[in-house]
């Protein structure tokens, strides 16, 4: 493999990985409230959650460079704030990666919590137990492997982000040229066959292995809970 | 003294229920299936919140309507012991039954583990899981976890309507143990007769939602048999 090649597969495991880690908490939450709460609103929260799916990347990604571009308004916030860029960089590809892997994490999270039943979670009160507690102790270990289901799945979609991407933080090499990139640029330069093929293959093994992880995590995690 | 005096509206039904209980013994709540009987104990527990009315233990209020009172479940004491059990799948048979003992100060505990243990006949049971319990131990670690809460009241919502006669002789022993040995006061729903006769010390006879005397168990049965 070459030096692209590598620095095009480090890059996409830690954007890949940075993306699901900024997103597991909010994804949590906001399945936790679909989940269990009615308000005003709900639907409206839910599409917007949903947006990414059904959305063309390329749209979500020029609205992420209109909003986080270092003249759009939480971009040039954050860079007078806090001194941080994050267009054109790493940093705006995890960005772009957590948003369009968001609805995946939270569906499978969504499913997770209401298969919990909330009449455990009431016993749970009558225990004594307020409802940070019963999340705590019962609701979020009962939901484990849609968490890990949910990680899973949305890891496997960060890697394969390349619309937002492209649009957002463009195709710089050791900056922003995930695998999908590089593929890409590779089809499109003379001579870069043998480079995409390999590139390909690597894709599918990823995402195939992150598929069979995410069975077997669950699967366990299930067992054990059921003792 | 249990002074309960509640009205509650769910859709077309109404719940207006008026009773009180002693210091201890059984109290059953019996009338047909869908008499509003457990919706009328999860007002107790504080799973639903009545309409109007009030809900006081010697003399302290859980609910109130006039003066704006209402103690969320887990701040009741009241163990609630649910017709299917409700354990916590992921813990141990010893990890839920001091679930809610944990969360009770030592100074406030008078029912200890080892006497739980002891009376429910359930110590070869501590290290499995829920998922690997018969029917009968199920309710028999479902009432210790309850009783474990030293609760001031302790509701039974047909523990037994889900066992075969087998589970039901060997469940039924220990909870007329329960008022004889720990002097707490059971509030019981039942639409079996037998159960009224084998447990009961007084019976509260609800129809569609509205209690509407306060008798014998031999005065339920006769008037069973002469509507």
């Amino acid at each position: 493999m070459t030096v692209m090649e590598w620095e095009a597969l480090r890059l996409s495991l830690w954007i890949s990985c940075c993306a699901v880690a900024g997103s597991l908490i909010p994804g949590i939450l906001v399945a936790w409230i679909l989940a269990r709460f009615e308000f005003w609103g709900k639907s409206l929260l839910d599409g917007l959650v949903h947006l990414p799916l059904v959305l063309p990347p390329v749209v979500i990604g020029y609205l992420l460079l209109l909003l986080f571009g270092q003249r759009g308004m939480m971009g040039a916030w954050l860079l007078k704030t806090f001194g941080i860029s994050i267009a054109f960089n790493w940093k705006g590809a995890a960005l772009a990666a957590a948003v369009m892997a968001f609805p995946l994490l939270v569906r499978a999270v969504r499913l997770s919590i209401e298969g919990v039943s909330q009449e455990i979670e009431d016993a749970a009160r009558t225990l004594g137990a307020g409802p940070a507690r019963v999340f705590f102790t019962v609701t979020l270990p009962l939901m484990t492997p849609g968490i890990i289901t949910g990680l899973i799945l949305s890891f496997a979609r960060s890697i394969g982000e390349f619309g937002a991407t492209i649009t957002f933080v463009s195709n710089i090499q050791g900056q922003t040229q995930t695998l999908p990139l590089a593929l890409y640029t590779l089809t499109q330069s003379p001579g870069g066959e043998s480079g995409a093929i390999r590139l390909c293959v690597i894709s599918v093994v990823v995402a195939m292995s992150a598929l069979i992880v995410s069975e077997l995590m669950s699967k366990r995690f299930t067992a054990y809970i059921r003792g | 003294m249990i002074d309960i005096n509640i009205v509650k509206k769910l859709g077309d039904f109404s719940i207006n229920a008026a009773f009180a209980l002693g210091e201890s013994g059984i109290t059953a709540l019996f009338g047909r299936s869908g008499a509003g009987k457990t919706s009328i104990i999860n007002m107790v527990a504080g799973l639903i919140q009545p309409d109007a009315g009030h809900i006081s233990i010697n003399g302290h209020f859980l609910f109130n309507s006039d003066e704006g009172i209402n103690i969320p479940p887990e701040k009741r004491r009241i163990g609630y012991i649910f017709q299917e059990g409700r354990l916590f799948q992921h813990l141990s048979v010893l990890s839920n039954l001091t679930y809610g003992m944990r969360l009770i100060p030592t100074s406030q505990r008078y029912v200890k583990l080892d006497q739980v243990v002891k009376l429910l006949d359930i110590e070869s049971l501590l290290d499995r899981r829920p998922a690997k319990l018969s029917g009968g131990e199920k309710q028999r670690v479902a009432i210790g976890r309850a009783l474990l809460t030293s609760p001031t009241l302790l509701l039974m919502d047909e523990p037994l309507a889900s066992l075969d006669e087998a589970r039901k002789r060997e469940v039924i022993p220990f909870i007329a143990a329960l008022s004889r040995n720990l002097l707490v006061p059971i509030l019981y729903v039942t639409h079996d007769l037998e159960e009224i006769m084998t447990l009961a010390d007084n019976v509260v006879l609800i129809e569609s939602g509205h209690s509407i005397a306060a008798v014998s168990p031999e005065e339920a049965i006769s008037r069973y048999y002469h509507r």
